[in-house]
């Protein structure tokens, strides 16, 4: 299905922020809110009238940039899941009616296995969704205990048959290691049980611990710890050998996918495509601009039913940035950085980095600078002794 | 009332001698002088009391914060005895309190007949104020002994009545009570210092000889010089010479402080005051030193006058590379203001462009380093102290060194250190303890006496590079705070002592060089590699830490090569901070200082210099 696209600035893809979660997991620190925390308990009637408001920047979109083609749209959050079929369905609907969208694009809703039903999964099918990404995590109890997840492991595998059995092409699950409390024995548990799932895409990320979670109070207070940042590197490379074994390659350094199954939203990020994200707190890119919105979901639409742009902050980006970016993403990608694209004194610091076992020989004679596994692992590294 | 109206005072250049009587007190840090002195300024009426700030007599933020004094001041102050009723003059000449001005106070002590020993009757004599006292009976001075503090609750005036007695040797009812905070007794300790305190002495037609007991740069006046005349007249508009250095100069004003300067017609034999030459660095104008007249010149110095001797060198770098020039006009600043301080540009392969600064003890290099700090703005790291190392290489040749990386490599013959003999006052349930520090400091056991019941003096001989390095910090703590230390220096020593040098992945990390006693080489290796390790960040090799003696390695650690540092995700919304944060690192990277390909945070040069972590595993810290 990746078929080669035109790479023209008219290409664009829709990143949809659905803000809301039952409840909020332990180590979460997006931009998403409880229906507690609106002073709310109907979900169905705040995700209307917020869904209203996304067709409001949606529209403000297409005054904008209207005659883009739009490649891939992907519902993030929060808890997209939580929408009513039909409100997924007037989003694609308004995206389809004023811009060009592809019969192809790759249009991905993330689901929660506790909440996601096959009455959902099936009309979302309809409705032109045509990849599920799962937030798996573990499939271990005890650990995901520590994320503060509310699901029962057995709820993946239903879900994912289900989602299967509605006809979804592309199924990813996400996963979490490094979890306080988690051996290595656990995450060989984990993965091993997603690789049986009928998916073609495994996310698999490292906790972070960010400031100001309930995660990082558990740390602080004592009562959780994390496992030490080398185990945590052999969790990686168990997980890439394993996943590498069952046919799943790297694609970006913490995505896996079989052939053909790659996510195309996520590298339209990687690449430097153009990109617009609705709703609060979301970030967009557009010919060299980025911004972002207002974070809170009130605010957002306050300004979006007077007809005002939510944004809330912006950045051009100089020269500069556009190469520290250009590294600094692209080096995380299988596809890596083409040699010349680099100074000789960064030629000079890779060399070395190449010498360490670090970045591939095997790709280096054919002028791609490729991470290693244990590249990877040190990417950021790599990144400051290239660009600083 | 005693107090006379300045007014109707006997007046500068008229005063006969007999009328004068000059004093110091002589005190332990917060035992009380300054607001003692305070005190003496109200009730003499040279202050109003409106116009009373607290303790009047110490102008710099810094000594005002630690409560000590560091620069000397002379205030007149006229006073009526109520004992005989004539007019006097009292001369209060305020010396510094601290252990590395020990030439400076031995100057102040040197322009006085009497001193007022001041003991705070809650805490008992302090060592720095013994040895100060001893310096005082050496310069035959009159000694009053006051016990202070006496509303304190804790006040025990006659157990230290009977310490003082038999320090001073008098009679414990001799000890004057008074109270600086309440004004009790103060009175009658102006009287006794009329009474006890013999009148200077000097030929009034000789030529003139005057003392500079102190010497301080003005940023409106240049130098204001401190002198108590000894013989002759100095007057206005004349024409002086320093004896030592041989400089003349135009006398642009002379007068009295009381406690605001005010010109006058000139100063008389005994009298004391300020001069001014429009010099602008106060080492044109040394403490010691004798100023004469120049068309009249004495033939004799007055005695006692030596050049300051830095005694203890650290490195100070600026932790920002372009604040260099900044570090360098701040250094030129403050040596107009302080003839001890010396420093001369140095480089460090590890630390950048600095300077290496010598300082006459541990004090003396903290106030430094604050001052640049806080009154210039500055970031400083100042390398580990050390003391000065006269070396014999093997062809007979002579090096100083006051930079240990600059230790000759092999090739030494032999080596001498400077040698203090240290005094310690505590209570004496912890002889014990300051015993196996000192022993531990390569120290002598040189007597110890019983200055009363539980109170104890120990005297010991100790090379200073022992007492440089957290001697302080380690008595302090050991003795709960209780005890007082004074050292003075009594020459040099030869010593077995070797330099280790720190490899970082094989290249020598110059700052962290050090010279030590052989017996001490491995546990400082192993202390300071241990260290390292925990400081330095991994890098993405692995890193070996080293502790060397010449060729031969001594102690070994090891960096791991860091496995992970990388962000899990990075989609839309993180593209933005993780740029920013690259962008930091930027920054961040002049702070960062390369040794060879590792890379070293400057916290991790401040941490591993300082002397808070001691070099004993930790134990004992504050």
């Amino acid at each position: 299905m990746a078929k080669e696209r035109s790479n023209g600035s008219a290409n664009l893809s829709f990143y949809i922020h659905v803000p809301y979660c039952v409840k909020r997991c332990g180590y979460c620190d997006f931009n998403t809110y409880t229906p507690g925390e609106l002073n709310s308990s109907n979900l169905i009637q705040i995700t209307n009238t917020y869904i209203d408001s996304a067709l409001g920047e949606i529209e403000q979109a297409a005054k904008k940039l209207g005659n883009s083609q739009v490649e891939t749209i992907f519902f993030g959050g929060g808890t997209p899941s939580l929408l009513p079929a039909e409100e997924v369905g007037r989003v694609i609907t308004r995206i389809s009616n004023l811009f060009d969208l592809d019969p192809n694009a790759e249009i991905t809703l993330e689901a929660n296995p506790d909440t996601v039903t096959k009455p959902f999964l099936d009309s979302i099918r309809k409705l032109g969704v045509n990849r599920i990404s799962m937030g798996m995590q573990s499939a271990v109890p005890h650990v995901l205990k520590a994320l503060d997840r509310t699901h029962n492991p057995e709820n993946v595998v239903t879900s994912c048959e289900l989602a299967k059995g509605a006809g979804f092409e592309h199924l990813s699950v996400d996963l979490i290691y490094g979890v306080p409390g988690e051996s290595i024995d656990d995450w060989k548990t984990s993965f091993e049980s997603a690789m049986e799932l009928p998916i073609n895409h495994i996310s698999a990320y490292a906790l972070i611990v960010e400031a100001g979670t309930k995660l990082a109070a558990q740390i602080k207070r004592g009562e959780l710890t994390m496992p030490p940042e080398d185990e945590t590197a052999e969790k990686y490379l168990l997980f890439d050998a394993a996943a590498t074994s069952k046919g799943f390659d790297w694609y970006e350094l913490s995505n896996w996918a079989k052939p053909g199954a790659e996510s195309l939203h996520n590298k339209a990020y990687w690449n430097g495509n153009s990109w617009w994200g609705v709703g609060p707190g979301a970030h967009s890119f557009v010919n060299g601009r980025r911004w972002w919105n207002v974070k809170h979901p009130v605010k957002y639409q306050e300004l979006i039913q007077q007809n005002k742009s939510p944004e809330q902050d912006s950045e051009v980006l100089t020269m500069e940035n556009i190469k520290d970016e250009f590294v600094m993403l692209r080096i995380r990608t299988r596809d890596g950085i083409q040699l010349d694209k680099l100074s000789d004194k960064q030629l000079e610091v890779a060399n070395q980095f190449k010498n360490s076992g670090h970045i591939e020989s095997s790709t280096w004679s054919d002028s791609r600078l490729v991470l290693t596994a244990t590249g990877r692992l040190i990417a950021d590294r790599i990144v400051r002794e290239l660009l600083v | 009332m005693p107090a006379i109206p300045l007014a109707k005072a006997p007046q500068p250049a008229h005063t006969n001698p007999e009328q004068i009587r000059n004093f110091c007190i002589i005190a332990h840090i917060d035992h009380g002088k300054s607001t003692l002195a305070d005190r003496m300024l109200g009730i003499t009426g040279v202050v109003e009391a409106r116009n009373m700030r607290e303790q009047y007599l110490d102008r710099m933020d810094i000594e005002r914060e630690r409560g000590i004094t560091i620069k000397s001041q002379a205030v007149r102050l006229p006073w009526r005895s109520g004992i005989d009723g004539k007019d006097y003059i009292l001369n209060m000449i305020d010396t510094p309190g601290h252990v590395d001005f020990t030439y400076e106070v031995s100057r102040s002590l040197a322009a006085c007949e009497g001193a007022i020993l001041l003991v705070d009757c809650a805490q008992g004599i302090e060592a720095q104020t013994l040895a100060n006292l001893y310096l005082a009976m050496e310069n035959d001075l009159t000694i009053i002994p006051v016990l202070n503090k006496i509303d304190l609750p804790a006040a025990q005036p006659e157990k230290f009545a009977i310490e003082l007695s038999k320090l001073v040797g008098c009679q414990p009812s001799d000890c004057l009570r008074v109270s600086g905070k309440t004004g009790d007794g103060v009175t009658e300790l102006l009287d006794q210092i009329v009474a006890q305190i013999p009148a200077p002495k000097g030929s009034p037609d000789a030529p003139a000889r005057a003392l500079i007991f102190d010497s301080v740069y003005d940023t409106y006046r240049g130098v204001v010089t401190y002198v108590r005349v000894f013989d002759g007249k100095l007057s206005p508009r004349e024409q002086i010479q320093m004896i030592s250095t041989g400089v003349k100069h135009e006398l642009l004003d002379i007068g009295v402080i009381s406690p605001e300067p005010v010109s006058s017609s000139g100063l008389g034999v005994g009298e004391v005051g300020y001069l001014i030459t429009g010099v602008k660095d106060v080492r044109q104008s040394r403490v010691g030193d004798t100023v004469t007249s120049y068309q009249n010149p004495a033939k004799e110095a007055l005695s006692g006058y030596k050049d300051p001797k830095p005694m203890v060198f650290s490195g100070l770098y600026p932790i920002d590379g372009d604040d260099y020039p900044m570090l360098r006009d701040a250094l030129d600043k403050l040596q107009l203001n302080d003839a001890a301080l010396v420093y001369e540009p140095e480089t460090s392969a590890a630390l950048g462009f600095g300077f290496r600064c010598g300082f006459l003890g541990l004090l003396h290099m903290e106030i430094v380093r604050e001052r640049l700090e806080r009154e210039f703005n500055l970031s400083l790291i100042s390398t580990a102290p050390n003391v000065v190392y006269r070396v014999y290489l093997d062809d007979g040749k002579e090096k100083i060194v006051t930079n240990p990386s600059e230790y000759p490599n092999g090739k030494v013959e032999k080596v001498f250190e400077p040698i203090i003999k240290a005094t310690i006052l505590s209570p004496s349930e912890f002889i014990g303890t300051i015993m196996d520090l000192c022993q531990s400091r390569r120290g002598v056991l040189g007597g110890m006496d019983y200055l009363s019941e539980d109170r104890v003096e120990i005297r010991y001989t100790l090379p200073l590079a022992e007492i440089v390095f957290d001697f302080f910090d380690q008595l302090k703590s050991r003795t709960k705070g209780y005890a007082s230390l004074d050292y003075e220096p009594i020459g040099e020593a030869e010593g077995d002592l070797v330099k280790v040098d720190i490899l970082l992945q094989g290249d020598t990390v110059d700052a962290f060089s050090s010279i030590v006693h052989r017996e001490k080489a491995y546990p400082y290796g192993v202390m300071m590699t241990g260290k390292l390790r925990e400081l330095i960040p991994r890098q993405q090799f692995e890193v070996p830490i080293q502790a060397a003696i010449g060729a031969k390695i001594i102690a070994r650690e090891n960096i791991r090569a860091i496995r992970k540092d990388v962000l899990a995700k990075c989609y839309g919304g993180d593209i933005t901070r993780k740029r920013k944060l690259l962008e930091k690192q930027k920054e961040g990277k002049k702070r960062m200082k390369m040794v060879g390909r590792v890379e070293v945070p400057q916290e991790a040069f401040i941490a591993a210099l300082s002397t808070n972590t001691d070099g004993e595993g930790g134990k004992g810290k504050k």
